[in-house]
């Protein structure tokens, strides 16, 4: 490729100003607004993810006190899951991608957009603040009655700031669904969109279908402690274990919100850095769609102890493992994918293997959970605590760096460096399993979650896993150096840097305002990598 | 799709009015899609209670005053016909009427908070509101306080939507006044009017669930 240039006016340098980005209505410029909001609460985040590992070092409680603790790991995952996990990927990639990748010239909604990101922000600021102000110590998950009649904490100013991040959520799915029905350019069937739209999608079925019930359930627990309405205290013939229900309802299919745009993403760099078709290409599609609906019907797993009776647990212990189908039917996609494909190694692919390797642990460790027996041995373990994190961050961050990577380019129209891009991937990788691993071992042992001392024979794994913590953190703040340095230093990226297929590649990087010069037509399947070689009569790179 | 002259309304990312109304028509439906089910949280609270302790149920619901939930329920409906009407005004361009028949639909909504504030008051003073100041004559007076909990959760959060109804109303009675809307360009009425149908068929399960089901 010859020596590229940057195009002289692109949706960076369009309009210049504070005003023109607080005010902005394209959605690649509020997909950034979102790349500075989730970056920043993963920094508090990973910043409370610390402070649980230095308390964990020795088996006295010696640093904080107990309400201390609780107070920490509460603050930890309500910014994890509320303000990064779920807003990440969809928010960040998705805004930016999906207009660009069916070829229109922005979201169906662009002011709802703009505004969804205000209120991010707003339910984000407002939760940060009550969370460091007074401190929540109820868990993210505010089990009843403890969060209702017990904590004196500051359950419903945190909670309010949940409730009001969820219509961000709500919005932007409703967007993402209206823009994918409404917006394609002639010759975009269904059935060429790129996975990674198909992933969007049943996100966006999932938040707008299980965010609402997250808000009543919250308004109802505001409700609760404001007027002591007793719906979910039993003193007055109210059930906590409805609380739990009505939560896991949504905080369920969250996770799927969460792990979706993910394997969207893995779909993307697979078949680009494999230059092949995505095997299945419609399995994957309908995947997509079956963990999004099987999602809702599984969040009785979390309560095999809390009362639930032992049928319906084993209902809901099978309906578990059905998940794990769709699941499979996309990593063995993606296998089968890599299978003779031209596979090379650049850093989002990397990214991409450490997906598949972490993403199989914490899948098959969730069928380990599903199952009622097991289940009940390590309920509220470190097991649980492992499983989850190499789904939301093994799986999730991964993803989400993954493919920051591949689009950086697209986004700012320049490379970053190859070899600390690779570096930083291994550096995640390894920080990561020495930090998680640990901690299935230590869990099966009997190490329970939330606790602040433990017994001494558990000193060693704990001590494996904060060490790991800072190799992970180390390989985290790298990228953020050596991309921040590429926007203003970097080698000027082209159109496709990586020769990949998808309209997002066909317009300049970065994109002008309205995406593309003129409006495009599609006339090819998804990946045509083989046709398009074959056409090129030459090897599949540009 | 056909390129026409260009109308004020149309905004750039579309390619043309239809497509825009498509658009927004959809996004309505899945905003109603996500309140039946912010609402459904609700009715399954309702359902497990009231499965639960029917006796209790049976007898908070005659403690409910049937007239005026009735009264309310014919006010809801007459409602929703003149939104129908206004809808249909404005897909043929006749202001004046338009206007007219908002004006009923925003009239006849406030009539309902009005007689809901009435029932409220009501039921404090006769200290049927859950809290400390609760109390039920006879034995079930305990488990009464449940069905009221659900009562006023239920019909709050309905009124809560109707207000908000009555403020969208009040913006889209502005863009009728300035003449914004006619036969090429009445998404927002149109749109309105499905907010304010849901609103009302919100009621429609409420009113039997609440005042009706048990009495005899």
């Amino acid at each position: 490729m010859s020596a590229a240039e940057l195009p002289a006016t692109h949706y960076l340098n369009a309009t210049h100003g504070l005003k023109s980005w607080l005010l902005t209505r394209d959605h690649k410029r509020i997909g950034l607004l979102y790349l500075l909001g989730v970056s920043f609460f993963f920094a508090i985040g990973g910043l409370f993810a610390a402070l649980i590992r230095i308390e964990l070092i020795t088996p006295a409680g010696d640093v904080f006190q107990p309400d201390t603790y609780n107070r920490i790991f509460t603050t930890h995952g309500i910014m994890m899951v509320f303000f990064f996990l779920i807003p990440a990927i969809p928010a960040v990639l998705g805004n930016f991608l999906i207009p660009i990748m069916i070829g229109a010239k922005d979201l169906a909604f662009p002011r709802l957009n703009l505004l969804s990101w205000y209120i991010y922000m707003v339910g984000g600021a407002f939760s940060l603040y009550s969370l460091l102000h007074g401190g929540v110590d109820t868990g993210w998950t505010f089990y009843t009655p403890y969060s209702t009649a017990f904590s004196n904490t500051y359950v419903i100013a945190t909670g309010l700031g949940i409730f009001i991040n969820g219509f961000s959520g709500i919005l932007t799915g409703i967007n993402f669904i209206v823009t994918i029905h409404r917006m394609r350019a002639p010759g975009m069937t269904w059935f060429r969109l790129p996975l990674f739209v198909w992933g969007h999608y049943a996100t966006s079925l999932i938040q707008v279908l299980g965010t609402p019930v997250l808000a009543i359930t919250i308004v109802l627990l505001a409700l609760e402690r404001l007027f002591h309405l007793g719906i979910f205290d039993p003193a007055r013939g109210g059930d906590p274990v409805l609380f739990q229900h009505l939560f896991w309802f949504y905080s369920h299919p969250a996770v799927y919100i969460m792990i979706l745009p993910a394997m969207a993403v893995i779909s993307e760099v697979i078949a680009a850095f494999a230059r092949k078709r995505i095997f299945g290409y419609h399995f994957v599609a309908f995947a997509s769609i079956g963990i999004a609906v099987l999602g809702f019907l599984v969040w009785g797993h979390h309560m095999f102890v809390s009362s639930q009776s032992v049928y319906a647990g084993t209902v809901f212990s099978v309906l578990t493992m059905l998940v794990a189908i769709p699941s499979a039917v996309k990593v063995f996609n993606w296998t089968a994918t890599l299978f003779r494909g031209s596979v090379s190694f650049e850093t989002p692919m990397v990214y991409a293997f450490c997906f598949l390797g972490l993403f199989a642990i914490g899948g098959l460790t969730g069928v380990f959970l599903g199952t009622l027996g097991l289940d009940v041995h390590v309920h509220d373990t470190y097991f649980v605590v492992a499983h989850f994190h190499y789904v939301m961050v093994g799986s999730t961050i991964t993803a989400f760096l993954g493919g920051l990577h591949y689009w950086w380019p697209k986004i700012f129209g320049r490379m970053y460096s190859e070899f600390w891009g690779r570096l930083s991937a291994i550096v995640v990788f390894f920080g990561f399993n020495a930090t998680f691993f640990p901690q299935f071992v230590a869990g099966y042992l009997g190490m329970p979650r939330r606790y602040h001392a433990y017994p001494e024979e558990f000193q060693a794994l704990h001590v494996l896993s904060s060490g790991g913590s800072i190799v992970l953190g180390l390989g985290y703040l790298i990228p953020i150096v050596y991309l921040l340095y590429s926007i203003k230093w970097g080698k000027p990226a082209g159109d496709n840097p990586w020769g990949a297929i998808g309209l997002e590649w066909e317009t300049t990087s970065p994109p002008p305002v309205e995406n593309f010069a003129a409006p495009p037509v599609v006339e090819h399947e998804a990946y045509e990598y083989a046709e398009r070689a074959e056409r090129l009569g030459a090897a599949p790179t540009t | 799709m056909s390129h026409g002259p260009t109308h004020e309304a149309l905004q750039h990312q579309f390619h043309s009015l239809d497509q825009q109304r498509e658009s927004s028509t959809l996004g309505m439906w899945l905003f109603l899609v996500n309140e039946v089910m912010f609402f459904g949280g609700l009715f399954a609270a309702y359902i497990v209670y009231r499965s639960a302790r029917p006796e209790a149920f049976v007898a908070g619901s005659h403690s409910l005053d049937i007239g005026l939930g009735l009264v309310n329920t014919v006010i809801l409906i007459g409602s929703s016909l003149t939104m129908a009407l206004a809808v249909h005004a404005a897909q043929t361009g006749r202001r004046r009427q338009l206007l007219g028949f908002l004006g009923a639909t925003g009239a006849l909504g406030t009539a309902f908070l009005v007689v809901k504030g009435f029932e409220y008051a009501h039921k404090w003073h006769d200290h049927l509101v859950p809290g400390p100041g609760f109390s039920f004559p006879g034995p079930l007076g305990g488990e009464v306080e449940m069905f009221f909990a659900l009562y006023f959760a239920m019909t709050g959060m309905h009124a809560l939507h109707m207000i908000v109804g009555i403020g969208l109303l009040a913006w889209v009675f502005a863009g009728a006044w300035k003449g914004r809307f006619g036969p090429q360009y009445f998404t927002p009425v149109e749109n309105f009017g499905l907010y304010w149908h849901f609103v009302d068929i919100v009621w429609i399960f409420l009113f039997p669930l609440l005042y009706l089901i048990g009495r005899h």
